[in-house]
Parts: structure tokens; C-alpha cells; sequence
């Protein structure tokens, strides 16, 4: 297969992800919709650490998906103390940064 | 040691005395507020600076004059030698004016210590604090050997008077007279300075031997004539030449010692011991000279007038003195600077005497209002110093006044100022008269109901007047049979003292006799006698100088600076405060909302930089 | 020469006070005055001998210090004075001195609010000593920013009534509290250091020698051009500072509301150091700029003289008429420095110095007199002399010293721009300059009278003279007044080595 049907999967989970994170009311969904983001650039290091042959692509995917799991961890943590306080996770609620 | 350095050295010793004094007095504060001591401390420093003094004017006096009278240290330094020095002149006028300074201020120092006695024991030493600034201030400014040491001591003295004037600072009459001096005074002083710098600009030096030097040889550059007549302004402040003489009446709120002393004999005439001392510069500018004898004489006549209608003794007396003050500048203006200096030195002994003696009779009656004395004509020790005074400011043979005033006559007359000579005999009659209307009515007037809780006088303030009185009748003598020779014409002297005879007379038929009623004679010069009730309106125009141009403009700016121009500035902040509000409802605060922006924000650039790059 | 860096000393010596006061001195406010009070000594003391140890026959910069920071561009810790800074350092340490005894009463904070000053005042000796540009601006700007928060937070809020077409601006901004004094001041100084900056680079860019020193920089040659814009930007960005007009107003506000040793400190120094960075950046870098642009810079001065004497006489809160009195007399120093004549100069310099003393002084006795009557109101008080007659006696001389009475040091300042004036290009800026000491004497004299003379006012009673720790900041700063009035050639020898060779580099057109 070629480079670009790799890349064309990365975008269109990259787009899937971004869409989530446009759309989605639930904070929680929207933590998803990051994740797929992340996935789609892991993806593309890891497509282009096979075409270039270079071992970094893979040992950045390692890195990104290490701090994917702790950004996940803050993230859900954050949600739960969201919820304690609020009472809600609804993302049109949570307004406090409004000017 | 040369006879030079020796007369320097003694000269500093009397500027030295008083100002030791000060300092101690002013940093020394249980001396200070303890007032014996303190009164002591300063009359002892003035009795000896008199001593040094006399010591200095009896043994320079018969000397040839010196080659170069004066020594002279840096005060400001500069690159190419100091850009201003201090010093000592010593020469006849600058002794002669040491003896005299030294004793008015002994004479009144000790007076001051019975005519004050009932003063809270902290005031007194304040004033024996001022009265030991001023003694320094006024002996630094007659030894000034260049003109910018002048300015110094002109301003200290115009200082010591704000602050004796205002010694009893919480009566509101006296603070506003004390402020008035100083601003009057300050008014014809920003002349003197803008004229001493203008002069340093053109000629290199503040130092009078010096300039004099380029006078003579012509080496002086610039407008001369704006630059004298700037210096002349430094006079008719500190001097009260009209129109600037506004301020001398009110100074009689301090008290009477002090007006004695600086209002009468010393201070005022610093003036015209500047336009003498600096007599060959004036004597190139014509023109500024012959303005000098016109505001002279005029002063001179305005003075006399106001004095004839004044009930208060102490502003008679000040209106006589700036009167007298008139007479010496016309002098001086009428190119005779040694006879209207004559007429200062004498004038300042007999002043001293007039103004300590009316101290004697307001400290008697506890009032300033002339008719509301009288009755003291059986206390001949009261009365006769006072009259000895009055005779020799009345110009009556052989009293120093006669011939010092007949010297001046003779040098207006000579100078071809036929107007201002006439305004100064009009003036000699007017002194003779308001002088003995103060006399008969203080002293030989029929005492009034209720005021005759006679208060003895304190033997002190006796002593003084009578020593006073005697050294005026000794200067007379002196200057009867000690080969004075009159230059003017030979009908002069009995003009003179037949106008002086006139004036009494009038004043004796008036306010004795009640020959002729005043109110008849004022009736025959309404006019000017309501002028000169008014002051003829000179304190009303610097009054409302002050308050309705001044004071207004200032409020203006003030304004337009609070609401104008920084009014500006708080536009342009309100309206960044109000872009800011505007601005600020960008933020919904909706974190998907900031997510479009970043889509929206990285689409543009992508399809920016796919523009670019084609 | 000395063995020890006496500069260095001078100059970190608060700052070590500062660092000390917030590590060692939490809630023991006696230990908090006894630090300050004794690094300020060092640096007074120091200032004191290193001003009677500088060799006027050698002139130039002396007690030379260089330690390389940024070698590639040319940035060096680089510390020396010359006649003019040398003066300026020992007015610093005067009012620093007279300033921690003045605030011995400040009570809430007084930890924090000691070190902020301290920090303030090495950022102050910095600019005097530094010869590096970068280091001088970062200096620079440690100085200008601890007044945010000294104002802001121990600041005192007066009352401005909102009046005239700009009113609704007024409203809004909040004119008159001390908030809007200290983002007034910080905002405004900060826009003129941004000129600062630029014109520092574009001299070093300029140069192209690589340095920032001052010597390297002095020693080069700019396009004239160059010189006319990078003067000009000098002179906005320092002239804020020095309070020229129209950009004056964060001064009556910030010094109204700042508290006492703030206010002293920033009128008495660091208003000077706006008009030192003028004289010696702008002159003495750009001579060509300088000779070019004296006309606007001794217009202005005019102006602000008669127009900050003006609006003294306006105001009815105490406070504002001494701030005001800073902008009338900081047009004399500007006035001084633009006639480019030797008088002129020395002139400037000199009011420098006796204008910083003076108004340190004023700032001083204000702050004691609204201690004690909690008024700033000149209308309601009067009569005070009879109750606080040290107090009276203080104002008195600086106020003497105000108008230019000679025998204070203000008067030898006043004569010596006066005699700059009538010999510079522009004879006509005596006019000006003369009137401005007699608008001066009308608005001094009237206040003296108005608060200490007359019957004692009803709306007042228990007031008391000052006392203790006061004393010693009111006797200093009285004694200085006096003794560099009686004997001026203790400042003048040593400036007058500083600023004839930076004349002799202008050109007179």
C-alpha cells in the first residue's frame, strides 16, 4: 500500500476525532474525540517511520501514546472534579473562562 | 599686615559677631528658648561688632582710599577661574554704613529687651534670633564687593523682615503683611537678578571693583540702559518707590523695635546704598537716571500726602520714611549719590529715634491712633527725643536733616529737574506739617477721658532714645560747625527752613491752637484728600492683581490641566477600557467554541500559505 | 584608588536588605527598620566617601568595576562615576537615609513594604553607576516597577470630582484613587522606557561596535540623522520621567497618593534620574542631537516652569501643590540643561540635587502634618506653628529654598540657569525662568501661611511636633539645604569636571 492511503486513514480519523470534539456535549465524549486526534498522528509517525525506515517515528508513537494516558488520566480526573463541583459535565455549562 | 588685609580682617570680624550669634541661637535650642540668655547672647555679639565696627571706620577714615578696597574668596567655581565670588569692600561707604547698621541694631536690641519684655520667653528668643540673622544679613550686604554677594544679603534681609514682620504670626493682619512684603519686595528683586545676570552675561563678572573698571573704559557690551533699569527695579522694591511702596505701611504690624530698625533705618535703604554703591554704572545709562529723580520726587510727594491724612503713628512714620526714601533716590537720580547717602545715615539715626519714640507712646497709651493720645506734656523726657527727631526730619537748623535735605534740594536743583525739585520743597512743607501733627496731638493734645492709665516707661527704652537724641543733636553740630559748605544757591537755606517753619506753624494752629479746622483745609483738596484716604487705590489694584488676574489665571491652568490635559489622557484610557469590554465577549468561555477558532485559525493559514506558495 | 568596590556595595547593599527583611523579619517590624536602617547607612556612608575620595584633578569616571555578562553581545556588569553621577549617588542616599526614618510608622506590611523600597533604591543606584546601557536599563527598570505596588497597595486615595466634556472619562477611569495613580505612573513610565529601549538599540546597532558600554559608545560617531531621532526618543522616554509637559500628569496624581517615603523618593530621585538620563545619554551621546532639538527642550522647560507654578497655586491639597512644585522645578532643570552653556549645565545639575533634598523635604513634612491631622485640606488647616514649630521651621527652609532664596541651595541652582539662559541661543528663556521663582513665592509663601500661621484652626486639636525618628530625616535634610546653599562648591567642583568636557563635544550651531 502506499504512503497516502496511510495518511488518508490518519486524516479521516483525525477529522472523526475533531468532529467529536466539536460536537459532543458530554466532556467525556469530547475527551474521546482527543484521542482519536492523537491516534491519527500516531498513525501518520508511525506510516512515515515504516517509509523512511526511521525508528524515531515509532519511538515518538511510544512517547505520544504514554502521555496520551496520563493526559487521559488528568483529563478524566478533571471531568469527575468537573461533576463533583457542578454537578454537570455538560460542555455548554461549563462557562467560567467567558469574558 | 597690611592696613588692607587688617580693615578685612576686622570687617569680618563684624559680620562674624552676629552670625556666630545666629548660629548659636538657631542650633542651640535651651539657649534659645531661654530668653535671657539668649538677648544676651546676641547683644553681646552686636556690641562687639559695633566696637570692631568704629575700630575699623576710625582708623580707615583719614586714609587715602585703598588701591583695591576689596578681598574676595570663590564661592561658585568653574572651569576658567569662579563664576562668582565673596568678599569684603571696605571703603568710606561701606564703614560708614558698618557703624551705622551696628548701632541702630545695638540701640534696638537693647530697646527691644524692655518693649518686649512681656513676650512668652521662647518668642523672645526667636527674635533675638532674627534680630542676629538680620544684624548678619545687613552688615554682609553693605560689605558686598560684588553684586551677586549683594543679592544674597538683599534677600536675607528681605527674609529677616517676612519674618519679623510676621514675628506674631497668629494674628492674621500681621501674617498678610508679612507675605505682602516679601512678594512686593520679590516683584522688583526678579529686576535685580534678571538685571545682575544680564550683566554677568555681558561683562564676565559680578564684581563691582571690576566693573567699574570696564565702566570707565567703556568695555561694557549689551542694552546698559535695560540692564540699570532692571537693577533700579531690585531698589524700588527694597526701597519703596512707588509704586512698589505699598508694602512699607502694612510692615508697621511687626514690632515697633523692628520697624525701627529695618523698616526705617537699615533695610529700606539698602536700596539706594545699591544705586550708590553702584553709582558708576548707573552713570552711564542718562536715562534711567533722570526716571530714578522723577519716581523719587513723586514718591516723595505721594508719601507725604498719605502721611498727612494717617491716624496711625507708626504708618505716619512709615509713609515719612518712604518719603525720605524719595528724597535720597531723587538725589541719586540727579547724579548727588553722596548727598542722598548723607541724608540715609542721617535719616537712619533720626528715624530710629522717631520710631523707638513712638514705641514709648504706644507702649503709654496702648493704641496707635494719634487722637486718642495727648496729655504728656508734663513728662518732657517722653516728648523732647521725640522732638528732637521731628525738628531734624523737618529739616530745622542745625539738625542733620537740614542739611542732608538741603544738599539734596541743591543737587535736584542742579540736575535741572525743575518739576521734581519743586514736588520735594511741597514735600518739605507736607513733612514739617504731618510731623507736628503727630507731635501736638501725641504729646501737647488735652489727654483723653479714660486713657490716662499712664504705664511707667521702662528706663531702658528711655536711655535709648535719649543717647539717640543726643547723637543726633551731635551729628547736627558737626555738620553745623565741622566746614559743611552748601554748593546750591544762597536762598536755598531759608526756603528750606521757611518752609519747615511753615509746616509747623500750620500744624500748631491746626491741632493746638484750633485756629483753622482740618476738615476746612481738607475741604479745599477734596479730591486728593480722598485719594489719599484710599492710598490712592494702589493696595486695592496689587489686591486685585492678586485675586483677579493671578490667582484666577492659576485656577484656570489648574483646570485646564485637571480637566483638559489630563482629560485627554483619561479619554483615551476609558475608551481602551471600553475596546477592552467589547472585546472580552469573544471569550464565551465555551472550550468548543475556542476549538472552532483553532480550526478555523489553522484553515486560513493552510490555504494562506497553498496561496502563497502557487 | 580604593581596594573594595565601593560602587557595587552602594548599590547591592539594599538590595541584600531587601533579600534579608522578607527571609529574617517576618512580624518583627523593629528588625525590619533596623536592617534597612543600616544597609541604607552602608551605602550613605559609602556615597559619602567615595564623594570625598573622587579625584576632581584626574575627572572622568572613576572607581571603575567590569564583569563580563554576555561577552557575544557585548553586555558587561560595567560600574563607574563620574562628577555628575557621583552627586546623584549621594542624593539618593541622603533621601533613602531620610526616607526610612520618615516611614517608621508605616504599619501594615511594613515587610514588604521596606523591601520593595530597598529593591526600588538599588535599582536607582544602578542607573546612576551603570556604564553598560543594557544593565543601566534593566536597572532602569527595576526602579520604575516597585511603585505599582508601593502606591497601589500603601498608596492613600484623594478625591477628584469629575467635571468638565470629559467628565464621563473621569468616571469611569476612577480618577483620584490610588489604583488609578499607580497603573497612571507604571503605564506611563513603562511607555517611556519602550522609547528608552529603542533608542538604546539603535545606538548599539548604530555603533556597530558590538558593546553596549557607555565609553565605546561615547567614543563613536552617529549619523546625524540618527542622532536627532534617537535624542528625541531619549527625551520622551526619559522626559516622562522628568515630567515634562504635556506628559506630567501621572506626577501630581502618583505623588498625591504615593505614601511619604515613596513620594520622597520618587520627586526627590527618581524624577532626577529622568533629566540625569537626558543630560547624559542624550548630551552626552548625541551632541549633534542635542545642539539640534535644545529649542524644544528649553520650550517645554519654559512651559513647565510658569505652567507647574500655576497650577501649585490652584490646588487646595497640600500634597498636590508640592507635587506640582516638582513639575515647575523640574522645568528649570531641563531649562538648565538646554542652554548647552557651562552655567546652564552645572545649574541643572545642581537643581537636580537641591530640588531632590527640597521636595524630599516636602514630602517629608507633608506626610507628618497629614499623620498628625489626617487632612491634606490646606482650606481647613491654619495656626499650626503654634503646635508643630519644628514642623513649621523645616517647611519654612524648604520652602525658602523653593523659591530660590539665597543661602539654600536652591537659589545657586536658580542663579546658575538663570546666567545659562541669558548666555545660551535663546536669551528670552530667562523671562520665563524668572517669573516661575515668583509664581513660586506666591504659591509657597501662601501655603506656609495658610497651614502654620494665623489663629489656630478650629478643626484640629492634640496635634503634636514631630518626634523621635522624624526628627533625624527633617534635620538631615534641612542641614543639607543649607549647607550646600552656604557653600555650593562641595556639589559644583566635582560636576563642574563632568559637564565642561560633555560641552565641549557640542558643536554650537
Amino acid at each position: 500500500m502506499p504512503l497516502s492511503a496511510y495518511l488518508a486513514l490518519a486524516a479521516a480519523v483525525f477529522a472523526i476525532g475533531l468532529f467529536g470534539v466539536l460536537t459532543r456535549r458530554n466532556a467525556v465524549g469530547i475527551l474521546l474525540g482527543i484521542e482519536l486526534m492523537l491516534n491519527a498522528v500516531n498513525i501518520n509517525l508511525v506510516a512515515f517511520g515504516r517509509f523512511h525506515a526511521d525508528l524515531g517515528g515509532m519511538l515518538f508513537t511510544l512517547f505520544t501514546i504514554a502521555i496520551t494516558v496520563a493526559e487521559v488520566a488528568v483529563g478524566l480526573a478533571i471531568v469527575i472534579v468537573i461533576f463533583r463541583v457542578r454537578r454537570t459535565v455538560e460542555a455548554d455549562h461549563l462557562d467560567l473562562l467567558h469574558g | 599686615m597690611t592696613p588692607q588685609a587688617g580693615s578685612a580682617a576686622l570687617a569680618l570680624v563684624v559680620v562674624g559677631l552676629p552670625f556666630a550669634s545666629f548660629l548659636l541661637l538657631a542650633l542651640v535650642r535651651p539657649l534659645r528658648r531661654a530668653a535671657p540668655a539668649a538677648a544676651a547672647v546676641s547683644v553681646a555679639a552686636i556690641a562687639g561688632a559695633l566696637v570692631a565696627a568704629v575700630v575699623a571706620f576710625t582708623g580707615a577714615h583719614p586714609r587715602a582710599p585703598l588701591q583695591s578696597p576689596s578681598t574676595t574668596w570663590s564661592w561658585i567655581p568653574a572651569d576658567g577661574g569662579p563664576m562668582a565670588t565673596v568678599g569684603v569692600m571696605v571703603d568710606e561707604l561701606s564703614l560708614t554704613m558698618l557703624v551705622l547698621v551696628t548701632l541702630i541694631s545695638f540701640m534696638v536690641q537693647v530697646y527691644s529687651w524692655a518693649y518686649l519684655a512681656d513676650e512668652p520667653r521662647p518668642s523672645l528668643g526667636r527674635y533675638y534670633t532674627y534680630q542676629s540673622l538680620f544684624a548678619f544679613s545687613m552688615l554682609g550686604l553693605v560689605l558686598s564687593p560684588t553684586f551677586i554677594q549683594m543679592f544674597v544679603f538683599w534677600e536675607l534681609v528681605g527674609l529677616c523682615s517676612y519674618l519679623l514682620i510676621g514675628y506674631w504670626y497668629d494674628r492674621p493682619a500681621a501674617a498678610r503683611a508679612a507675605v505682602k512684603a516679601f512678594w512686593i519686595t520679590k516683584l522688583g528683586d526678579l529686576g535685580f537678578v534678571a538685571g545682575i545676570v544680564m550683566l554677568w552675561a555681558s561683562a564676565g563678572t559680578f564684581d563691582f571693583v571690576e566693573l567699574f573698571g570696564l565702566a570707565t573704559t567703556g568695555g561694557l557690551a549689551g542694552d546698559l540702559s535695560l540692564i540699570m533699569f532692571l537693577v533700579y527695579l531690585g531698589a524700588v522694591g527694597k526701597s519703596a518707590q512707588f509704586p512698589l511702596h505699598v508694602w512699607l505701611p502694612d510692615a508697621m504690624e511687626g514690632p515697633t523695635p523692628v520697624s525701627a530698625l529695618i523698616h526705617a533705618a537699615t533695610m529700606v535703604t539698602a536700596g539706594v546704598f545699591m544705586v550708590t554703591r553702584a553709582f558708576p554704572l548707573f552713570q552711564l545709562v542718562p536715562d534711567v537716571l533722570v526716571l530714578m529723580a522723577w519716581v523719587g520726587a513723586f514718591t516723595a510727594l505721594l508719601a507725604a500726602s498719605m502721611a498727612c491724612v494717617e491716624n496711625d503713628i507708626k504708618r505716619v512714620l512709615a509713609y515719612s520714611t518712604i518719603s525720605q526714601l524719595g528724597y535720597m533716590m531723587a538725589a541719586a537720580g540727579a547724579g548727588e549719590p553722596s548727598a542722598g547717602f548723607a541724608h540715609l545715615v542721617a535719616h537712619g539715626v533720626f528715624k530710629a529715634l522717631l520710631f523707638l519714640g513712638a514705641g514709648i507712646v504706644i507702649h503709654v497709651f496702648h493704641t496707635n491712633d494719634v487722637f486718642r493720645m495727648g496729655g504728656l506734656r508734663g513728662h518732657p523726657w517722653i516728648w523732647l527725643p521725640f522732638l528732637v527727631a521731628t525738628l531734624a526730619l523737618a529739616g530745622v537748623w542745625p539738625l542733620p536733616g537740614f542739611f542732608t535735605k538741603e544738599a539734596i534740594l541743591a543737587g535736584v536743583l542742579e540736575g535741572h529737574f525743575r518739576l521734581p525739585f519743586l514736588m520735594l520743597v511741597v514735600t518739605a512743607f507736607l513733612t514739617a506739617f504731618y510731623m507736628f501733627r503727630v507731635v501736638f496731638l501725641a504729646f501737647f493734645a488735652h489727654p483723653h477721658s479714660g486713657d490716662h492709665a499712664h504705664h511707667a516707661v521702662p528706663a531702658l527704652m528711655d536711655w535709648v532714645c535719649r543717647l539717640l537724641a543726643a547723637l543726633t543733636l551731635v551729628l547736627g553740630l558737626r555738620l553745623a560747625f565741622g566746614g559743611h559748605h552748601a554748593e546750591g544757591p544762597a536762598w536755598l537755606p531759608a526756603l528750606s527752613l521757611g518752609l519747615a517753619g511753615a509746616g509747623i506753624a500750620l500744624a500748631w494752629a491746626m491741632y493746638q491752637r484750633g485756629l483753622v479746622d482740618p476738615a476746612r483745609v481738607a475741604g479745599w483738596f477734596r479730591p486728593i484728600d480722598w485719594l489719599a484716604r484710599r492710598r490712592y487705590g494702589l493696595d486695592g489694584l496689587f489686591a486685585a492683581l492678586y485675586r483677579w488676574v493671578l490667582l484666577a489665571f492659576a485656577r484656570l491652568v489648574g483646570w485646564v490641566d485637571r480637566y483638559l490635559v489630563d482629560g485627554v489622557l483619561n479619554v483615551l484610557s476609558a475608551w481602551t477600557l471600553r475596546a477592552g469590554d467589547r472585546l472580552r465577549r469573544l471569550q464565551t468561555g465555551l472550550p468548543q467554541d475556542y476549538v472552532y477558532g483553532v480550526a478555523l485559525g489553522a484553515l486560513v493559514l493552510f490555504v494562506l500559505a497553498q496561496w502563497r506558495m502557487r | 584608588m580604593i581596594p573594595f568596590p565601593a560602587l557595587s556595595i552602594i548599590t547591592w547593599s539594599p538590595f541584600v536588605g531587601a533579600v534579608l527583611i522578607m527571609f529574617l523579619a517576618r512580624h518583627r517590624p523593629l528588625a525590619v527598620r533596623l536592617i534597612a536602617l543600616v544597609t541604607t547607612a552602608v551605602s550613605t556612608v559609602l556615597s559619602v566617601f567615595i564623594f570625598v575620595e573622587y579625584n576632581q584633578e584626574a575627572a572622568g569616571f572613576q572607581f571603575y568595576e567590569k564583569v563580563p555578562l554576555v561577552p557575544p553581545l557585548g553586555i558587561a556588569y560595567e560600574v563607574a562615576v563620574d562628577g555628575m553621577s557621583l552627586l546623584m549617588v549621594l542624593l539618593t542616599s541622603i533621601i533613602i537615609f531620610a526616607g526610612v526614618f520618615a516611614s517608621w510608622t508605616v504599619a501594615t506590611r511594613s515587610q514588604e513594604f521596606y523591601a520593595l523600597l530597598l529593591a526600588l533604591v538599588t535599582g536607582v543606584y544602578g542607573v546612576f553607576v551603570s556604564l553598560d546601557l543594557f544593565v543601566f536599563f534593566l536597572f532602569y527598570e527595576l526602579a520604575v516597577l516597585p511603585m505599582y505596588l508601593l502606591i497601589g497597595i500603601w498608596g492613600s486615595s484623594g478625591e477628584v470630582r469629575p467635571r468638565g466634556i470629559f467628565a464621563f472619562a473621569f468616571r469611569e477611569t476612577g480618577v483620584g484613587t490610588k489604583e488609578y495613580a499607580a497603573m497612571k505612573l507604571t503605564l506611563y513610565l513603562l511607555f517611556g522606557s519602550a522609547f528608552i529601549l529603542v533608542g538604546i538599540f539603535a545606538l548599539y546597532v548604530g555603533a556597530g561596535a558590538g558593546s553596549f558600554s557607555f565609553l565605546e559608545l561615547e567614543a563613536a560617531t552617529f549619523d546625524p540623522r540618527l542622532q536627532l531621532w534617537v535624542f528625541l526618543a531619549f527625551y520622551v522616554g526619559f522626559g516622562i520621567l522628568a515630567g515634562i509637559w504635556p506628559l506630567h500628569t501621572w506626577s501630581p496624581d502618583g505623588h498625591a497618593s504615593a505614601p511619604t517615603a515613596v513620594s520622597m523618593l520618587h520627586a526627590g530621585v527618581l524624577m532626577k534620574l529622568g533629566a540625569y538620563g537626558v543630560v547624559r545619554l542624550g548630551m552626552g551621546l548625541l551632541p549633534d542631537g542635542a545642539v539640534e532639538l535644545a529649542w524644544l527642550v528649553g520650550g517645554i522647560a519654559c512651559v513647565n516652569v510658569v505652567y507647574g507654578a500655576l497650577s501649585a497655586m490652584a490646588q487646595t491639597d497640600l500634597k498636590y501643590v508640592i507635587a506640582y512644585s516638582s513639575v515647575s522645578h523640574m522645568g528649570l532643570v531641563m531649562l538648565g540643561a538646554a542652554t548647552l552653556t557651562e552655567a546652564g549645565l552645572n545649574g541643572s545639575v545642581f537643581q537636580m540635587f537641591a530640588h531632590g533634598v527640597m521636595t524630599g523635604l516636602f514630602f517629608a513634612l507633608v506626610g507628618l502634618v497629614y499623620e498628625k491631622a489626617h487632612s491634606r485640606e490646606i482650606g481647613r488647616m491654619g495656626g499650626f506653628g503654634r503646635s508643630m514649630p519644628g514642623i513649621a521651621t523645616a517647611f519654612t527652609v524648604g520652602g525658602l529654598s523653593s523659591l530660590g532664596l539665597p543661602a539654600t541651595a536652591g537659589f545657586v541652582a536658580e542663579i546658575l540657569t538663570f546666567m545659562g539662559a541669558w548666555r545660551s541661543a535663546h536669551p528670552w528663556w530667562l523671562v520665563p525662568a524668572v517669573a516661575g521663582t515668583f509664581l513660586t513665592a506666591v504659591y509657597v509663601l501662601r501655603v506656609t501661611k495658610q497651614i502654620f500661621w494665623g489663629p489656630p484652626s478650629p478643626h484640629f486639636d492634640h496635634l503634636a511636633d514631630a518626634r523621635g525618628p522624624e526628627w533625624v530625616a527633617l534635620v538631615l535634610l534641612t542641614g543639607v539645604i543649607v549647607l550646600f546653599g552656604l557653600v555650593p562648591a562641595i556639589a559644583i567642583a566635582p560636576v563642574d569636571t563632568a559637564t565642561v568636557p560633555l560641552l565641549s563635544r557640542l558643536v554650537q550651531p
